[in-house]
Protein backbone atom coordinates (compact mmCIF):
# COMPACT_ATOMS: atom_id res chain seq x y z
CA UNK A 1 0.00 0.00 0.00
CA UNK A 2 1.32 3.82 -0.84
CA UNK A 3 0.83 6.20 1.81
CA UNK A 4 1.61 9.94 1.69
CA UNK A 5 2.94 11.25 5.09
CA UNK A 6 2.40 14.64 6.13
CA UNK A 7 4.76 16.06 8.58
CA UNK A 8 4.53 20.17 9.48
CA UNK A 9 4.28 19.98 13.70
CA UNK A 10 8.03 21.28 14.29
CA UNK A 11 9.72 23.91 12.80
CA UNK A 12 9.96 22.04 9.43
CA UNK A 13 7.27 21.16 7.18
CA UNK A 14 7.75 17.60 5.03
CA UNK A 15 6.11 15.32 2.63
CA UNK A 16 7.13 11.02 1.76
CA UNK A 17 5.59 8.85 -0.28
CA UNK A 18 6.23 5.14 0.41
CA UNK A 19 4.74 1.71 0.61
CA UNK A 20 6.34 -1.64 1.10
CA UNK A 21 9.52 -1.01 -0.95
CA UNK A 22 10.55 2.06 1.55
CA UNK A 23 10.32 5.44 0.83
CA UNK A 24 10.01 6.30 -3.06
CA UNK A 25 10.32 10.31 -2.73
CA UNK A 26 10.49 13.19 -0.10
CA UNK A 27 11.12 16.57 0.17
CA UNK A 28 11.31 18.73 3.83
CA UNK A 29 11.79 22.18 3.71
CA UNK A 30 13.54 24.30 6.99
CA UNK A 31 12.68 27.77 6.13
CA UNK A 32 10.46 28.85 9.08
CA UNK A 33 6.87 29.54 9.39
CA UNK A 34 5.87 28.40 5.81
CA UNK A 35 4.30 25.58 5.81
CA UNK A 36 1.27 26.72 4.60
CA UNK A 37 3.03 28.04 1.32
CA UNK A 38 5.44 24.76 0.95
CA UNK A 39 3.56 21.98 1.06
CA UNK A 40 0.88 22.03 -1.54
CA UNK A 41 4.10 22.74 -3.93
CA UNK A 42 5.51 19.75 -1.98
CA UNK A 43 2.78 17.24 -2.33
CA UNK A 44 2.81 17.91 -6.10
CA UNK A 45 6.71 17.49 -6.46
CA UNK A 46 6.83 14.25 -4.34
CA UNK A 47 3.87 13.18 -6.17
CA UNK A 48 5.60 13.08 -9.41
CA UNK A 49 8.79 12.08 -7.69
CA UNK A 50 7.31 8.97 -6.75
CA UNK A 51 5.83 8.52 -10.11
CA UNK A 52 2.46 7.62 -9.23
CA UNK A 53 -0.78 8.84 -9.15
CA UNK A 54 -2.98 10.70 -5.97
CA UNK A 55 -5.60 7.79 -6.88
CA UNK A 56 -2.95 5.36 -6.50
CA UNK A 57 -2.93 6.13 -2.72
CA UNK A 58 -3.93 3.86 -0.54
CA UNK A 59 -3.82 6.15 3.08
CA UNK A 60 -2.87 9.59 4.10
CA UNK A 61 -0.47 9.65 7.31
CA UNK A 62 -0.05 13.06 9.44
CA UNK A 63 1.74 13.77 12.60
CA UNK A 64 -1.26 15.11 15.02
CA UNK A 65 1.35 17.04 17.41
CA UNK A 66 2.00 18.08 19.71
CA UNK A 67 3.55 20.51 17.58
CA UNK A 68 3.13 24.24 17.37
CA UNK A 69 -0.21 25.19 16.58
CA UNK A 70 -0.02 27.01 13.22
CA UNK A 71 1.64 24.43 11.47
CA UNK A 72 0.26 21.21 13.42
CA UNK A 73 -3.16 22.46 11.91
CA UNK A 74 -1.67 23.22 8.31
CA UNK A 75 -0.84 19.96 7.73
CA UNK A 76 -3.75 18.00 9.56
CA UNK A 77 -6.07 20.16 6.82
CA UNK A 78 -4.20 18.91 4.03
CA UNK A 79 -4.05 15.54 5.35
CA UNK A 80 -7.84 15.08 6.17
CA UNK A 81 -8.48 17.38 2.80
CA UNK A 82 -6.10 14.43 0.97
CA UNK A 83 -8.08 11.66 2.12
CA UNK A 84 -11.26 13.33 1.94
CA UNK A 85 -11.17 13.99 -1.47
CA UNK A 86 -9.81 10.31 -2.44
CA UNK A 87 -11.89 8.71 0.03
CA UNK A 88 -9.03 6.94 1.76
CA UNK A 89 -8.40 6.32 5.39
CA UNK A 90 -5.37 8.09 7.51
CA UNK A 91 -3.19 7.27 10.34
CA UNK A 92 -2.39 9.56 12.82
CA UNK A 93 1.22 9.54 14.21
CA UNK A 94 2.39 11.40 17.17
CA UNK A 95 5.17 14.00 16.80
CA UNK A 96 7.81 12.56 19.66
CA UNK A 97 7.00 8.72 18.41
CA UNK A 98 8.61 10.02 15.34
CA UNK A 99 11.10 11.75 16.91
CA UNK A 100 12.12 9.05 18.74
CA UNK A 101 12.07 6.36 15.74
CA UNK A 102 15.18 7.17 14.12
CA UNK A 103 16.85 6.55 17.75
CA UNK A 104 15.60 3.17 18.10
CA UNK A 105 19.39 1.60 18.16
CA UNK A 106 20.15 3.32 21.22
CA UNK A 107 20.19 0.57 24.22
CA UNK A 108 19.62 4.39 26.17
CA UNK A 109 16.35 5.68 27.36
CA UNK A 110 14.97 7.59 24.52
CA UNK A 111 14.13 11.30 25.34
CA UNK A 112 12.32 13.34 23.01
CA UNK A 113 11.92 17.16 23.61
CA UNK A 114 10.30 19.67 21.21
CA UNK A 115 10.31 22.86 21.58
CA UNK A 116 7.06 24.35 22.85
CA UNK A 117 7.61 27.64 22.52
CA UNK A 118 6.95 30.34 25.29
CA UNK A 119 10.25 28.30 27.44
CA UNK A 120 8.50 25.39 27.47
CA UNK A 121 8.92 21.91 26.00
CA UNK A 122 7.16 18.75 25.02
CA UNK A 123 8.53 15.77 26.30
CA UNK A 124 8.20 11.92 26.01
CA UNK A 125 10.39 9.27 27.13
CA UNK A 126 11.18 6.02 24.73
CA UNK A 127 12.76 2.90 25.20
CA UNK A 128 13.71 0.76 21.97
CA UNK A 129 11.41 -2.70 21.74
CA UNK A 130 12.34 -5.06 18.34
CA UNK A 131 11.50 -3.10 15.37
CA UNK A 132 10.97 0.03 16.54
CA UNK A 133 9.89 1.94 20.36
CA UNK A 134 7.63 1.93 22.88
CA UNK A 135 6.58 5.09 25.03
CA UNK A 136 7.62 4.90 28.57
CA UNK A 137 5.76 7.68 29.78
CA UNK A 138 3.07 9.75 28.00
CA UNK A 139 3.71 13.16 26.52
CA UNK A 140 3.32 16.43 28.15
CA UNK A 141 4.18 19.81 28.29
CA UNK A 142 7.22 20.92 31.04
CA UNK A 143 10.00 23.21 31.27
CA UNK A 144 13.22 22.32 30.42
CA UNK A 145 14.25 22.86 34.22
CA UNK A 146 11.15 19.57 35.22
CA UNK A 147 12.67 17.52 32.22
CA UNK A 148 16.61 18.26 33.71
CA UNK A 149 14.93 17.29 37.20
CA UNK A 150 12.95 14.05 36.23
CA UNK A 151 16.07 12.62 34.28
CA UNK A 152 18.42 13.10 37.78
CA UNK A 153 16.24 11.35 39.32
CA UNK A 154 15.54 8.93 36.97
CA UNK A 155 19.37 8.64 36.74
CA UNK A 156 19.96 6.52 33.81
CA UNK A 157 21.84 6.54 30.52
CA UNK A 158 19.43 8.83 28.60
CA UNK A 159 19.79 10.18 24.81
CA UNK A 160 18.36 13.22 24.32
CA UNK A 161 16.56 14.01 21.01
CA UNK A 162 14.98 17.04 19.50
CA UNK A 163 15.17 21.12 18.69
CA UNK A 164 14.06 21.60 22.22
CA UNK A 165 16.48 19.45 23.55
CA UNK A 166 19.60 21.68 21.34
CA UNK A 167 18.13 24.76 22.41
CA UNK A 168 18.29 24.18 26.09
CA UNK A 169 21.33 22.26 25.84
CA UNK A 170 22.90 24.19 29.09
CA UNK A 171 19.81 23.24 31.30
CA UNK A 172 21.19 19.36 30.80
CA UNK A 173 24.58 20.04 30.57
CA UNK A 174 24.54 19.33 34.41
CA UNK A 175 22.76 16.07 34.21
CA UNK A 176 24.42 13.11 33.95
CA UNK A 177 24.80 10.23 31.62
CA UNK A 178 22.80 12.02 29.37
CA UNK A 179 24.16 12.16 25.74
CA UNK A 180 22.83 14.59 23.10
CA UNK A 181 21.42 13.18 19.90
CA UNK A 182 22.62 15.18 16.21
CA UNK A 183 20.90 18.09 14.67
CA UNK A 184 20.22 15.71 11.89
CA UNK A 185 17.56 13.99 14.50
CA UNK A 186 16.16 17.27 15.77
CA UNK A 187 12.87 17.34 13.85
CA UNK A 188 10.52 14.79 13.18
CA UNK A 189 10.74 13.81 9.46
CA UNK A 190 8.03 12.61 7.08
CA UNK A 191 10.07 9.61 5.90
CA UNK A 192 9.81 8.07 9.27
CA UNK A 193 6.28 8.98 9.02
CA UNK A 194 5.59 7.18 6.09
CA UNK A 195 7.45 3.95 7.59
CA UNK A 196 5.67 4.17 10.85
CA UNK A 197 2.86 4.83 8.86
CA UNK A 198 3.23 1.71 6.75
CA UNK A 199 3.68 -0.82 9.54
CA UNK A 200 0.45 0.23 10.93
CA UNK A 201 -1.61 0.13 7.79
CA UNK A 202 0.01 -3.77 7.60
CA UNK A 203 -1.83 -3.91 10.62
CA UNK A 204 -5.04 -1.90 9.74
CA UNK A 205 -4.48 0.11 12.16
CA UNK A 206 -6.32 3.37 10.26
CA UNK A 207 -8.77 6.04 11.44
CA UNK A 208 -11.51 8.26 9.68
CA UNK A 209 -10.31 11.82 8.51
CA UNK A 210 -13.01 13.18 11.11
CA UNK A 211 -11.09 10.77 13.64
CA UNK A 212 -7.87 12.97 13.23
CA UNK A 213 -7.67 15.75 16.24
CA UNK A 214 -4.19 17.95 16.84
CA UNK A 215 -3.27 17.12 19.92
CA UNK A 216 -2.76 20.74 21.39
CA UNK A 217 -1.49 19.38 25.46
CA UNK A 218 -2.15 23.13 25.85
CA UNK A 219 -5.81 25.13 26.63
CA UNK A 220 -5.99 28.94 24.39
CA UNK A 221 -5.15 31.11 26.53
CA UNK A 222 -8.33 32.73 26.65
CA UNK A 223 -10.04 29.36 28.21
CA UNK A 224 -7.28 29.24 30.56
CA UNK A 225 -8.13 32.56 31.60
CA UNK A 226 -11.84 32.27 31.28
CA UNK A 227 -11.52 29.35 33.74
CA UNK A 228 -9.30 30.89 35.88
CA UNK A 229 -11.11 34.02 36.40
CA UNK A 230 -13.49 33.06 39.21
CA UNK A 231 -10.54 32.72 41.66
CA UNK A 232 -9.38 35.99 41.30
CA UNK A 233 -12.10 37.64 41.95
CA UNK B 1 -12.68 27.47 -18.09
CA UNK B 2 -15.12 25.68 -16.10
CA UNK B 3 -17.83 27.46 -14.39
CA UNK B 4 -18.32 25.54 -11.40
CA UNK B 5 -16.38 27.21 -8.24
CA UNK B 6 -15.74 25.40 -4.82
CA UNK B 7 -15.91 28.53 -2.86
CA UNK B 8 -14.41 28.50 0.99
CA UNK B 9 -14.06 31.32 3.90
CA UNK B 10 -12.30 30.86 7.12
CA UNK B 11 -11.30 34.74 7.46
CA UNK B 12 -12.59 35.26 11.02
CA UNK B 13 -15.50 32.90 12.69
CA UNK B 14 -17.50 31.00 9.97
CA UNK B 15 -16.58 27.85 8.89
CA UNK B 16 -18.23 28.14 5.26
CA UNK B 17 -18.30 26.14 2.06
CA UNK B 18 -20.43 26.43 -1.57
CA UNK B 19 -20.85 25.33 -4.60
CA UNK B 20 -21.50 28.48 -7.31
CA UNK B 21 -22.07 28.47 -10.97
CA UNK B 22 -21.08 30.77 -13.28
CA UNK B 23 -20.74 33.33 -10.44
CA UNK B 24 -24.26 33.65 -10.60
CA UNK B 25 -26.09 30.46 -9.62
CA UNK B 26 -25.47 29.11 -5.62
CA UNK B 27 -25.88 25.31 -5.66
CA UNK B 28 -24.84 25.43 -2.14
CA UNK B 29 -24.05 27.54 0.73
CA UNK B 30 -23.26 25.78 4.17
CA UNK B 31 -22.31 28.14 7.27
CA UNK B 32 -20.75 26.64 10.12
CA UNK B 33 -20.93 29.96 12.95
CA UNK B 34 -18.93 29.76 15.76
CA UNK B 35 -20.31 32.51 17.44
CA UNK B 36 -21.30 30.09 20.37
CA UNK B 37 -17.63 28.80 21.07
CA UNK B 38 -16.38 33.02 21.52
CA UNK B 39 -19.96 34.40 22.94
CA UNK B 40 -18.69 33.88 27.10
CA UNK B 41 -15.34 35.49 25.47
CA UNK B 42 -17.37 37.91 24.39
CA UNK B 43 -15.51 38.32 20.89
CA UNK B 44 -13.86 36.52 19.20
CA UNK B 45 -10.80 34.49 19.95
CA UNK B 46 -8.21 33.52 16.98
CA UNK B 47 -7.07 30.38 18.76
CA UNK B 48 -10.57 28.90 19.68
CA UNK B 49 -11.21 30.06 16.35
CA UNK B 50 -8.42 28.39 14.53
CA UNK B 51 -9.13 25.27 16.10
CA UNK B 52 -12.99 24.92 15.31
CA UNK B 53 -11.72 25.45 11.55
CA UNK B 54 -9.62 22.40 11.70
CA UNK B 55 -12.47 20.53 12.72
CA UNK B 56 -14.95 21.82 10.76
CA UNK B 57 -13.33 22.31 7.14
CA UNK B 58 -13.56 19.01 5.81
CA UNK B 59 -17.10 18.29 7.04
CA UNK B 60 -18.57 21.34 5.94
CA UNK B 61 -16.56 20.95 2.77
CA UNK B 62 -18.18 17.35 2.30
CA UNK B 63 -22.24 18.84 3.29
CA UNK B 64 -21.85 21.89 0.25
CA UNK B 65 -20.43 19.10 -2.40
CA UNK B 66 -23.08 16.91 -1.05
CA UNK B 67 -25.92 19.65 -0.89
CA UNK B 68 -24.43 20.70 -4.63
CA UNK B 69 -25.38 17.12 -5.68
CA UNK B 70 -21.56 16.57 -6.38
CA UNK B 71 -19.07 13.82 -5.90
CA UNK B 72 -15.85 16.75 -5.43
CA UNK B 73 -13.53 15.97 -8.77
CA UNK B 74 -16.44 17.72 -11.30
CA UNK B 75 -15.68 20.81 -9.59
CA UNK B 76 -13.73 22.95 -12.03
CA UNK B 77 -11.63 25.44 -9.39
CA UNK B 78 -11.49 26.07 -6.03
CA UNK B 79 -11.19 29.46 -4.70
CA UNK B 80 -10.46 30.62 -0.64
CA UNK B 81 -10.41 33.95 0.88
CA UNK B 82 -6.67 34.73 1.76
CA UNK B 83 -7.43 37.95 3.13
CA UNK B 84 -7.62 39.76 5.01
CA UNK B 85 -8.36 38.23 8.13
CA UNK B 86 -7.79 36.25 11.02
CA UNK B 87 -4.24 34.54 10.09
CA UNK B 88 -4.29 31.20 11.79
CA UNK B 89 -8.44 31.19 10.72
CA UNK B 90 -7.29 32.21 7.21
CA UNK B 91 -4.62 29.24 6.63
CA UNK B 92 -7.06 26.67 7.60
CA UNK B 93 -8.91 27.53 4.40
CA UNK B 94 -6.12 27.81 1.97
CA UNK B 95 -4.58 24.79 2.57
CA UNK B 96 -7.98 22.82 2.31
CA UNK B 97 -8.68 24.71 -0.85
CA UNK B 98 -5.07 23.99 -1.89
CA UNK B 99 -4.80 20.26 -1.41
CA UNK B 100 -8.47 20.09 -2.58
CA UNK B 101 -7.27 21.87 -5.66
CA UNK B 102 -4.47 19.55 -6.20
CA UNK B 103 -5.77 16.55 -5.78
CA UNK B 104 -8.50 17.07 -8.37
CA UNK B 105 -5.80 18.46 -10.75
CA UNK B 106 -8.32 21.92 -10.96
CA UNK B 107 -6.94 25.46 -10.74
CA UNK B 108 -6.60 26.87 -7.05
CA UNK B 109 -7.82 31.34 -6.67
CA UNK B 110 -6.82 33.33 -4.09
CA UNK B 111 -9.59 35.84 -3.28
CA UNK B 112 -9.68 39.30 -1.20
CA UNK B 113 -12.57 38.84 1.71
CA UNK B 114 -13.83 42.91 0.99
CA UNK B 115 -13.78 41.73 -2.95
CA UNK B 116 -15.82 38.88 -1.93
CA UNK B 117 -18.74 41.27 -0.06
CA UNK B 118 -19.06 43.16 -3.03
CA UNK B 119 -19.68 40.16 -5.27
CA UNK B 120 -22.49 38.84 -2.92
CA UNK B 121 -24.48 41.35 -4.56
CA UNK B 122 -24.15 40.03 -8.14
CA UNK B 123 -25.03 36.49 -6.78
CA UNK B 124 -28.69 37.59 -6.76
CA UNK B 125 -28.20 40.96 -9.22
CA UNK B 126 -25.89 39.34 -11.86
CA UNK B 127 -26.18 41.99 -14.42
CA UNK B 128 -24.13 44.78 -13.18
CA UNK B 129 -24.49 48.68 -13.61
CA UNK B 130 -21.29 50.53 -14.06
CA UNK B 131 -20.24 52.51 -11.95
CA UNK B 132 -21.24 51.21 -8.83
CA UNK B 133 -20.72 52.66 -5.53
CA UNK B 134 -20.41 50.23 -2.38
CA UNK B 135 -21.04 50.72 0.72
CA UNK B 136 -19.06 47.65 2.72
CA UNK B 137 -19.30 48.05 6.71
CA UNK B 138 -18.60 44.92 9.21
CA UNK B 139 -17.08 44.51 12.09
CA UNK B 140 -13.23 44.85 10.43
CA UNK B 141 -14.19 47.42 7.69
CA UNK B 142 -16.28 50.82 7.05
CA UNK B 143 -15.76 51.96 3.74
CA UNK B 144 -17.24 53.57 -0.13
CA UNK B 145 -15.30 52.29 -2.85
CA UNK B 146 -16.06 53.28 -6.40
CA UNK B 147 -16.24 49.87 -8.46
CA UNK B 148 -15.84 50.46 -12.42
CA UNK B 149 -15.58 47.14 -13.30
CA UNK B 150 -14.84 44.31 -12.15
CA UNK B 151 -11.58 43.88 -10.12
CA UNK B 152 -11.48 47.90 -10.50
CA UNK B 153 -12.18 49.70 -7.20
CA UNK B 154 -11.46 53.19 -6.15
CA UNK B 155 -11.82 53.95 -2.49
CA UNK B 156 -13.99 57.13 -1.47
CA UNK B 157 -13.10 56.92 1.96
CA UNK B 158 -12.91 54.94 4.97
CA UNK B 159 -13.44 54.62 8.91
CA UNK B 160 -11.13 57.29 10.50
CA UNK B 161 -11.20 55.01 13.40
CA UNK B 162 -13.39 52.16 14.58
CA UNK B 163 -15.92 50.16 12.06
CA UNK B 164 -19.04 50.68 12.72
CA UNK B 165 -19.37 46.89 13.21
CA UNK B 166 -17.23 47.44 15.86
CA UNK B 167 -19.14 50.34 17.25
CA UNK B 168 -22.10 48.34 17.66
CA UNK B 169 -19.87 45.62 19.54
CA UNK B 170 -18.86 48.16 22.00
CA UNK B 171 -22.09 49.93 22.41
CA UNK B 172 -23.48 46.39 23.00
CA UNK B 173 -21.26 45.10 25.43
CA UNK B 174 -21.37 48.51 27.54
CA UNK B 175 -25.55 47.84 27.67
CA UNK B 176 -25.10 44.72 28.98
CA UNK B 177 -26.58 42.79 25.68
CA UNK B 178 -25.60 39.38 24.44
CA UNK B 179 -22.55 39.04 22.25
CA UNK B 180 -22.38 39.39 18.74
CA UNK B 181 -23.54 42.73 19.50
CA UNK B 182 -25.09 43.90 15.67
CA UNK B 183 -27.93 41.70 15.61
CA UNK B 184 -28.49 42.36 19.42
CA UNK B 185 -28.81 46.27 19.49
CA UNK B 186 -30.99 45.55 15.72
CA UNK B 187 -33.42 44.00 17.85
CA UNK B 188 -33.39 46.02 21.19
CA UNK B 189 -33.85 49.25 18.92
CA UNK B 190 -37.09 48.19 17.27
CA UNK B 191 -38.71 48.78 20.89
CA UNK B 192 -36.81 52.25 21.77
CA UNK B 193 -37.43 55.47 19.95
CA UNK B 194 -34.27 56.67 17.50
CA UNK B 195 -35.00 59.91 17.94
CA UNK B 196 -35.24 59.93 21.67
CA UNK B 197 -31.54 61.29 21.83
CA UNK B 198 -29.47 63.44 19.53
CA UNK B 199 -26.04 61.34 19.66
CA UNK B 200 -22.79 63.31 17.81
CA UNK B 201 -22.93 62.02 13.27
CA UNK B 202 -18.84 62.97 12.87
CA UNK B 203 -18.27 64.31 9.77
CA UNK B 204 -21.98 64.56 8.62
CA UNK B 205 -23.00 68.56 7.83
CA UNK B 206 -25.71 70.42 5.49
CA UNK B 207 -23.25 70.63 2.26
CA UNK B 208 -20.73 68.31 1.73
CA UNK B 209 -18.51 70.42 0.06
CA UNK B 210 -17.59 72.00 3.21
CA UNK B 211 -15.61 69.07 4.38
CA UNK B 212 -11.69 68.71 3.23
CA UNK B 213 -11.40 65.95 0.05
CA UNK B 214 -10.34 63.28 2.13
CA UNK B 215 -12.70 63.57 4.70
CA UNK B 216 -15.96 63.87 2.85
CA UNK B 217 -16.33 60.29 2.38
CA UNK B 218 -14.72 59.18 5.43
CA UNK B 219 -16.43 57.59 8.63
CA UNK B 220 -15.56 58.09 12.27
CA UNK B 221 -17.77 55.95 15.19
CA UNK B 222 -15.10 56.74 18.04
CA UNK B 223 -16.64 59.79 19.51
CA UNK B 224 -20.12 58.84 19.05
CA UNK B 225 -19.66 55.56 21.30
CA UNK B 226 -18.17 57.42 23.94
CA UNK B 227 -20.99 60.09 24.19
CA UNK B 228 -23.09 57.01 24.12
CA UNK B 229 -20.69 55.49 27.00
CA UNK B 230 -21.24 59.06 28.62
CA UNK B 231 -24.63 59.48 28.42
CA UNK B 232 -25.22 55.66 29.85
CA UNK B 233 -22.76 56.28 32.77
CA UNK B 234 -24.35 59.96 33.92
CA UNK B 235 -27.96 58.26 33.30
CA UNK B 236 -28.48 54.90 34.50
CA UNK B 237 -31.92 54.69 34.48
CA UNK B 238 -32.46 55.66 30.95
CA UNK B 239 -34.57 53.44 28.59
CA UNK B 240 -31.78 51.10 26.97
CA UNK B 241 -34.14 50.56 23.94
CA UNK B 242 -34.30 54.23 23.75
CA UNK B 243 -30.26 54.40 23.56
CA UNK B 244 -29.97 51.49 21.20
CA UNK B 245 -32.09 52.90 18.90
CA UNK B 246 -30.44 56.73 18.88
CA UNK B 247 -27.18 54.72 18.68
CA UNK B 248 -28.08 53.10 15.58
CA UNK B 249 -29.86 55.72 13.78
CA UNK B 250 -27.02 58.19 14.06
CA UNK B 251 -24.65 55.17 12.98
CA UNK B 252 -27.11 54.64 9.86
CA UNK B 253 -27.44 58.48 9.63
CA UNK B 254 -23.65 58.95 8.87
CA UNK B 255 -23.18 55.70 6.74
CA UNK B 256 -26.42 56.54 4.32
CA UNK B 257 -25.60 60.41 3.92
CA UNK B 258 -21.76 59.10 2.98
CA UNK B 259 -23.45 56.54 0.25
CA UNK B 260 -25.85 59.83 -1.06
CA UNK B 261 -22.93 62.32 -1.73
CA UNK B 262 -20.87 59.33 -2.98
CA UNK B 263 -23.59 58.53 -5.84
CA UNK B 264 -24.18 62.48 -6.15
CA UNK B 265 -20.27 62.97 -7.16
CA UNK B 266 -19.54 60.11 -9.03
CA UNK B 267 -22.85 59.38 -11.02
CA UNK B 268 -22.80 56.31 -10.28
CA UNK B 269 -26.03 53.82 -12.00
CA UNK B 270 -26.36 51.49 -8.79
CA UNK B 271 -25.77 51.46 -5.01
CA UNK B 272 -24.46 48.35 -3.03
CA UNK B 273 -24.70 47.16 -0.13
CA UNK B 274 -22.34 44.68 1.47
CA UNK B 275 -20.65 43.31 4.63
CA UNK B 276 -21.59 41.54 7.83
CA UNK B 277 -23.97 45.31 9.01
CA UNK B 278 -25.67 44.98 6.04
CA UNK B 279 -27.78 42.68 8.04
CA UNK B 280 -29.08 45.27 9.88
CA UNK B 281 -32.36 46.14 9.65
CA UNK B 282 -32.30 50.27 9.88
CA UNK B 283 -30.01 50.10 7.55
CA UNK B 284 -31.70 48.04 4.80
CA UNK B 285 -34.66 50.45 4.87
CA UNK B 286 -32.41 53.85 4.78
CA UNK B 287 -30.24 52.23 2.24
CA UNK B 288 -33.30 51.67 -0.35
CA UNK B 289 -34.75 55.06 0.57
CA UNK B 290 -31.45 56.77 -0.50
CA UNK B 291 -31.28 54.42 -3.47
CA UNK B 292 -35.22 55.41 -4.01
CA UNK B 293 -34.45 59.16 -3.62
CA UNK B 294 -31.44 58.98 -6.20
CA UNK B 295 -32.81 57.15 -8.65
CA UNK B 296 -30.03 54.42 -8.80
CA UNK B 297 -30.34 50.54 -8.79
CA UNK B 298 -30.02 49.16 -4.94
CA UNK B 299 -27.96 45.80 -5.05
CA UNK B 300 -29.14 44.80 -1.59
CA UNK B 301 -27.82 40.99 -0.56
CA UNK B 302 -30.18 38.92 1.32
CA UNK B 303 -29.34 39.15 5.23
CA UNK B 304 -27.81 35.23 4.34
CA UNK B 305 -25.30 37.03 1.59
CA UNK B 306 -24.31 40.13 3.88
CA UNK B 307 -22.76 38.08 6.69
CA UNK B 308 -19.18 35.76 5.98
CA UNK B 309 -20.05 33.14 3.62
CA UNK B 310 -18.41 31.42 0.93
CA UNK B 311 -20.88 31.33 -1.98
CA UNK B 312 -19.35 35.02 -2.20
CA UNK B 313 -15.89 34.19 -2.34
CA UNK B 314 -16.42 31.00 -5.04
CA UNK B 315 -18.45 34.47 -7.19
CA UNK B 316 -15.24 36.90 -6.25
CA UNK B 317 -12.86 33.87 -7.39
CA UNK B 318 -15.08 33.44 -11.01
CA UNK B 319 -14.14 36.47 -12.20
CA UNK B 320 -10.76 36.43 -10.99
CA UNK B 321 -10.35 33.37 -12.68
CA UNK B 322 -11.18 34.70 -15.78
CA UNK B 323 -9.16 37.94 -15.43
CA UNK B 324 -5.89 36.99 -13.49
CA UNK B 325 -6.26 33.24 -14.19
CA UNK B 326 -4.87 30.31 -11.48
CA UNK B 327 -3.30 31.09 -8.30
CA UNK B 328 -0.08 29.74 -7.19
CA UNK B 329 0.14 26.79 -5.17
CA UNK B 330 2.66 28.57 -2.84
CA UNK B 331 0.00 30.86 -1.88
CA UNK B 332 0.00 31.82 1.57
CA UNK B 333 -2.29 33.74 3.83
CA UNK B 334 -2.48 37.51 3.60
CA UNK B 335 -4.04 38.92 7.03
CA UNK B 336 -3.50 42.73 6.35
CA UNK B 337 -4.07 42.05 2.06
CA UNK B 338 -6.22 45.19 1.23
CA UNK B 339 -8.88 45.93 -1.24
CA UNK B 340 -6.95 45.90 -4.86
CA UNK B 341 -7.73 49.26 -6.08
CA UNK B 342 -6.90 50.96 -8.91
CA UNK B 343 -3.82 53.56 -9.01
ZN1 LIG C 1 -16.58 39.72 6.24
Amino acid sequence: MLILGIESAGSQVGCAIGGHEGVLASAHTGRGRRHAESLTPQMDFVRKQAGIEFSDLGAIAVDVGPGLYTGLRVGITAGVSLAHALGVPMIGVCSLDLLAFPARWTNRLIVTALDARRGELFTALFRKVPGGVQRVREAQVCTPEELATELMDLDEPSLLVGDGALRYAETFASVKKIEMAEQGLASPSARSLVQLAHARAMREEFVQSWEIKPIYLRQPDAEINWATRGDQS
Amino acid sequence: MGDLILGIETSCDETAAAVVERASTVRSSVVNSQVDLHARFGGVVPEVASRAHVELMVPVVAEALLAAGLEGPEVDAVAATTGPGLVGSLLVGVTAAKSLALVWDVPFVSVNHLEAHLYAAFLEEPDLELPLVVLLVSGGHTMLVLMEGHGKYRLLGSTLDDAAGEAFDKVARYLGLDYPGGPAIDALAMEGDASAFKYPRALVQENPATLPDDRRFAFSFSGLKTAVVNHVRNEPDVAAADVAASFQEAVVDALVTKARWAVEATGAKGLCLGGGVAANSRLRERFLDVCMETGVRAFLPSRAMCTDNAAMVAAAGWWRLQSDGPSPLDTGANPNWALPLLP
